[in-house]
């Protein structure tokens, strides 16, 4: 046995140029890409080995990805539940309608059977000029003044509540708009102006986030950066060495990649345990004012999408970076 | 196989490692590169391996110009090549069937190929149970052996090897010379960097001689004595 890979080894050149003929003769796309998927799945485990053999320093760079993504991740979540709140508190929108003077109480009784029966509004209820006058002399103060005025000038009011599932601005304000039209209704004004301001803050969250997540994205690619420049400096011989037995740039880089792969991946786990254990924190205190509210709202937490999402960009993020670092460095790193 | 024309290395230093120097080794020679330290040597394997550019002057190896090739077909052209280095260059925290197969694997040959090719290389210089061994707990002269069964495995038609017994007693020189000459017997050209004129002598193979970056020699043995002898004293002078 020994004696003939002794044979194989030493082959003249000619016999030799043969072989590797009929090797390439017999190549095969689907071996090629066996081998080069094969390849690619060995770097892909091999990198997970290198980085296991030292547990304190992986775990130290992917703690460091994964506090700068739990942020942007937990304040997401947190904006999101909020928006579930408004969306509670939404149902608490009223439209009042202020009847013309004209308008007597019988046809705004009409009216306000008309308006029932609109799939859009949930209630009416129909506050006589009278009870409106009464109400009003009993809370403002103004009893007296009042009672001076010959004339009733408070108008006929119908309170309406939107139906739920019609609770979007937009389509309030449409709402609003259509029956301000009606010929009875002089005035139809919307009690949600903090409500909407309320949103609008929400966008400016929104954005906040935004560029914080932007901000932290790069973080993460500085962090992962420097953590493959070192990684490189640390192979620096082992690079050489490979370049000089005819190793591609790409050949070099795929350990690399992987690496930053992995520290972007194992980044998003952390955050993602991150972001899960301060829920679990605020869920007790969240439930008590939600009860003080007399609501049972609970935080959501973290859904597929949003766990899809944060694996994903993590993994990218150490991926990109290291491309990154590895396009500056590598081409430093030359045989001489 | 290697053919140098009118060729000059300067560095960005100024200084100028190879002057003008125009050489041919056919293919299947095999001769040995020798001067004072800061010679050449050096720079020359360098041009040859495409570590470093010429200045002046034409390049060819094995027919390919190597002005022409560019950065990106560097890799290429390098697996045509075995470079065996003084310092052996293996990647510690491999075994030696890894260290071996590397070549295999950066071009892509399938496991089973790669296993049987190791082993044969392993085989040839001696090595075959050492294969799951880590290089650092290998002799000098071993771990030498495992650089030459790297440089040879994918059968290159160059084999480039700068003093590859430096720092090696003279017994395991002489058999690392040794194997170096059962490769070329089988066709492939050899090129060794070496300063150790008795065991060259002994090989009786031809030599380029470098002095202070010019061709001072090319040809058998015996006719360098008297001629770098003379050659010698003057560069003393001049020194």
């Amino acid at each position: 046995m020994a004696r003939d890979l002794n044979k194989d080894m030493m082959l003249n050149p000619a016999e030799r140029g043969g072989k590797r003929a009929s090797r390439r003769g017999g190549f095969s796309l689907k071996g090629w890409l066996n081998n080069y998927l094969l390849r690619h799945i060995q770097t892909f485990f091999y990198t997970l080995g290198q980085i296991s053999t030292r547990p304190f320093s992986t775990f130290m760079t992917a703690a460091v990805i994964g506090i700068a993504l739990s942020l942007p991740a937990g304040l997401n979540l947190l904006l999101q539940n909020g928006q579930e709140v408004l969306q509670g508190w939404n149902s608490a929108t009223q439209i009042s309608l202020f009847l013309t003077q004209k308008t007597g109480e019988k046809s705004a009784k009409k009216l306000a059977s008309v308006l029932r029966k609109m799939p859009e509004i949930a209630t009416v209820e129909y506050i006589s000029k009278e009870s409106a006058l009464a109400e009003f002399s009993k809370h403002s103060g103004f009893g007296e003044a009042l009672d001076a005025l010959e004339q009733n000038p408070l108008p006929a009011v119908l309170l309406i509540t939107p139906e739920l599932g019609q609770q979007q601005p937009a389509q309030i304000a449409a709402l609003v708009e259509r029956l301000s039209k009606r010929r009875e209704v002089d005035i139809a004004q919307l009690d949600m102006e903090w409500v909407e301001r309320l949103f609008a803050l929400m966008a400016i969250g929104e954005r906040g986030v935004l560029i914080l997540a932007g901000l932290l994205a790069l973080a993460v690619l500085l962090v992962v950066g420097n953590t493959i420049r070192l990684a490189i400096q640390n192979r620096r011989d082992e690079i050489i060495i490979t370049k000089l037995i005819g190793a591609t740039d790409s050949f070099i880089r795929r350990p690399f990649l992987y690496t930053g792969f992995w520290y972007g991946l194992l980044g998003g786990i952390i955050a993602l345990i991150l972001v899960e254990l301060s829920l679990v924190l605020l869920a007790d205190p969240v439930r008590e004012v939600a009860s003080l509210y007399h609501s049972s709202f609970r935080l959501q937490g973290i859904d597929a999408q949003t766990l899809a999402a944060l694996l994903g960009v993590g993994s990218f993020l150490g991926y990109f970076g290291s491309w990154i670092a590895v396009g500056r460095h590598l081409r430093e790193i030359e045989p001489t | 196989m290697i053919r140098f024309t009118e060729v000059s290395k300067r560095y960005s230093n100024g200084h100028e490692a190879l002057s003008r120097v125009s050489l041919h080794l056919p293919v299947g020679e095999m001769a040995f590169l020798t001067g004072h330290s800061g010679a050449g040597k050096s720079t020359l394997m360098k041009l040859v391996a495409l570590i470093e550019r010429p200045t002046n002057g034409q390049v060819i190896i094995n027919g390919q110009n190597l002005s022409k090739i560019k950065r990106g077909g560097i890799p290429c052209f390098r697996r045509n090549l075995g470079i065996i280095f003084q310092d052996h260059r293996l990647l510690y925290d491999r075994t030696v069937f890894d260290n071996v197969a590397l070549p295999l694997i950066i071009a892509g040959y399938g496991r089973k190929e790669i296993g049987r090719l190791v082993r044969a290389s392993l085989d040839k210089v001696g090595l075959l149970s050492k294969e799951k061994v880590y290089p650092i707990t290998l002799s000098g002269g071993e771990q030498q052996r495992v650089g030459i069964a790297r440089a040879v495995i994918h059968k290159p038609s160059l084999l480039l090897a700068d003093e590859p017994t430096g720092n090696l007693d003279p017994d395991l020189s002489r058999e690392i010379m040794h194997l170096f000459e059962e490769f070329n017997r089988v066709g492939v050209t050899v090129l060794i960097a070496s300063h150790d004129l008795d065991l060259i002598r002994e090989l009786d193979k031809p030599i380029i001689k470098l002095e202070q970056g010019y061709l001072a020699h090319h040809g058998a043995m015996d006719a360098i004595d008297t001629d770098s002898g003379i050659r010698g004293m003057a560069g003393a002078i001049h020194g």
